[in-house]
């Protein structure tokens, strides 16, 4: 993919760093694109840096050295062609908000001025999104009713509603059930592939994705490495990257890492709660 | 005890004449604190409501002192509040805890202004406590145009404060700039307070600009039908009030906030008895 013009380009990178002020960066050297309709997961251990690289791409923190451009343009002004989708949160129960505000939202929840005139375009556009993630049946139920997983396929809907060339997903899949997170994930695959999305999805746990990852940036202790699944999930590659030995094993289509410094067996149990 | 102090409602055709003034007042506040109490709620803001209050009466108080506008020393004081709580309490731990350093400051300040004053002790209380009938033309005027300053700010900032106040991180995500958000919601809200000190008294200003918005969201499933019923809640609390107030020697500020804590037990109770699900 590397030899593709930088014009079609999602995500440019190059020599990134990110060390807050500390002057211990969490990642350095950091080259990454990503391109249209690929899906690259970023794994690491907690403190790895992974959310921060997602806040870089949304511009809410500046590099500290290194460049970035999104869309060929800052992260600021790329913003409203990109779509986000948070960790899970419960919402409090008293939140007057449906299913469908909370799409809304995304659609034109930025906007200042006087509320929307055209209503009948918004509701099409609402009601096109909460289908694209199987969501219509819960669209007007309270949204802090809905369980862990349909809050976030809604998510979805409410980053997709805006069309977006890009969608960064910070563990979506934190705190969904196995099935939940088999869902979740195809919606975010189907969108790559109908509308030629670029995925930045940042997860601790590959399993449920792994059918779906065309690359994968690993984050770990400063350092990483970036490489199709095969490269990159193997003995090899991440004992190199802990100084460590770390094993990778494939049990029937899971993967499991066993032996990841300071963070025992954090990849092969997904986390469930209720 | 005689009831009459509570409830006399003898000549009351003729009386009602006199709080035409108060009536309006009441209306214009009711329709504004109903308007940015479900915000207030939602932004779990209620205490940052009666920090604001308490530098309002010092304000106002200070203002009583130097023989200067009531209303103006007020509006400096809750503005002044409001800055200062949204400049300096960002988080929420941090500031509820400033707000409590703040607040008891503010009333000491009140407390000293009102005792250097030597004027009628009608005015002191009046700012604690609500007032009759104490809402002349200028001052009425003065409200309404605050009010109407209000009600179309926040009618412009209506969908990013609505998506910030319910989902922060995906607001921030999407470029809502938060910090000048709230601030601007702050300075909003220190401009309702100043005007309910006015009419309900310092002490009681969270019966009309946090029990409605309290009230509407145990039965409202969206933001605008929370918004709508506060307004509905708020404005008959304070019209209620008044004229149950009419014919008696005590001030408004009692009926207001029973007419208003009335309401807000009577949601409850409806909410419950739905299994706490939505109707508007």
């Amino acid at each position: 993919m590397s030899e593709k013009d930088h014009g079609t380009e999602l995500v440019r990178l190059q020599g990134a760093a990110l060390g807050f002020e500390t002057g211990r960066p969490l990642w350095q050297d950091l080259d990454l694109s990503v391109h249209p309709g690929e899906f690259v997961a970023v794994l690491g251990a907690n403190g790895s840096g992974k959310t921060t690289l997602l806040r870089a791409l949304l511009g809410l923190q500046p590099l500290s050295a290194g460049t970035i451009e999104v869309l060929g343009k800052s992260p600021k002004a790329a913003r409203r062609e990109v779509g986000y989708v948070p960790q899970q949160r419960r919402f409090d129960p008293l939140t007057p908000v449906r299913a469908r505000d909370l799409v809304g939202y995304g659609y034109d929840g930025h906007e200042w001025g006087l509320p929307v005139l055209n209503r009948r375009q918004r509701r099409e556009r609402i009601d096109a999104a909460l289908a694209e993630v199987g969501a219509t049946r819960f669209a007007d139920a309270p949204a802090s009713r809905l369980s862990g997983g349909q809050q976030q396929l809604l998510r979805i809907a409410q980053a997709l509603v805006c069309d977006p060339r890009l969608l960064l997903c910070d563990e979506p899949l934190l705190s969904l059930d196995l099935n939940h997170q088999r869902e979740v994930s195809a919606v975010v695959d189907r969108r790559r592939r109908e509308h030629e999305t670029g995925i930045v999805f940042v997860t601790h746990e590959i399993n449920p994705v792994l059918p779906y990852v065309d690359r994968v940036l690993y984050l770990a202790g400063q350092r990483f490495t970036i490489g199709p699944v095969d490269e990159v999930m193997t003995s090899e590659t991440l004992t190199r990257l802990y100084s460590s030995p770390v094993d990778v094993l494939r049990v029937r289509d899971q993967l499991v890492v066993v032996g990841v410094p300071d963070h025992p067996a954090h990849q092969s149990e997904p986390v469930e709660e209720p | 005890m005689s009831w009459d102090k509570i409830f006399n409602f003898t000549d009351y055709s003729e009386l009602l004449p006199l709080v035409h003034n108060s009536l309006l007042a009441g209306l214009i506040l009711g329709l504004v604190g109903g308007l940015i109490s479900t915000f207030v709620v939602m932004r779990d803001l209620p205490f940052a409501v009666h920090g604001i209050s308490e530098l309002s009466f010092a304000g106002a108080s200070g203002f009583l002192l130097l023989g200067l506008n009531v209303v103006a020393g007020s509006l400096l004081g809750s503005v002044l509040a409001a800055l200062l709580i949204g400049l300096l309490g960002v988080r929420a731990r941090d500031r509820n805890s400033w707000i409590g350093v703040l607040m008891p400051f503010g009333l000491g300040l009140g407390v000293l202004f009102l005792a250097l004053y030597e004027g009628r002790a009608a005015n002191k209380f009046g700012l604690l406590t609500g007032q009759i009938v104490a809402i002349d033309t200028p001052a009425l005027s003065w409200l309404a145009v605050i009010s109407a300053v209000v009600a179309v700010v926040m009618l412009l900032i209506w969908r990013p404060l609505s998506f910030a106040s319910t989902d922060p991180e995906v607001a921030q995500a999407r470029g809502i700039p938060m910090g000048p958000l709230a601030l601007l919601f702050m300075l909003l809200l220190g401009l309702v307070v100043a005007m309910a000190v006015q009419v309900v008294g310092a002490l009681l200003v969270l019966s009309i600009v946090v029990t409605p918005g309290a009230a509407a969201v145990r039965l409202a499933s969206t933001t605008l039908g929370a918004t709508v019923l506060s307004i509905c809640f708020a404005t008959v609390s304070m019209i209620g009030g008044i004229l149950l107030a009419l014919g008696s020697s005590v001030p408004i500020s009692p009926y207001v906030t029973t007419i208003s804590f009335a309401i807000y037990l009577l949601c409850r109770l409806i909410a419950m008895g739905k299994g706490r699900s939505r109707a508007v």
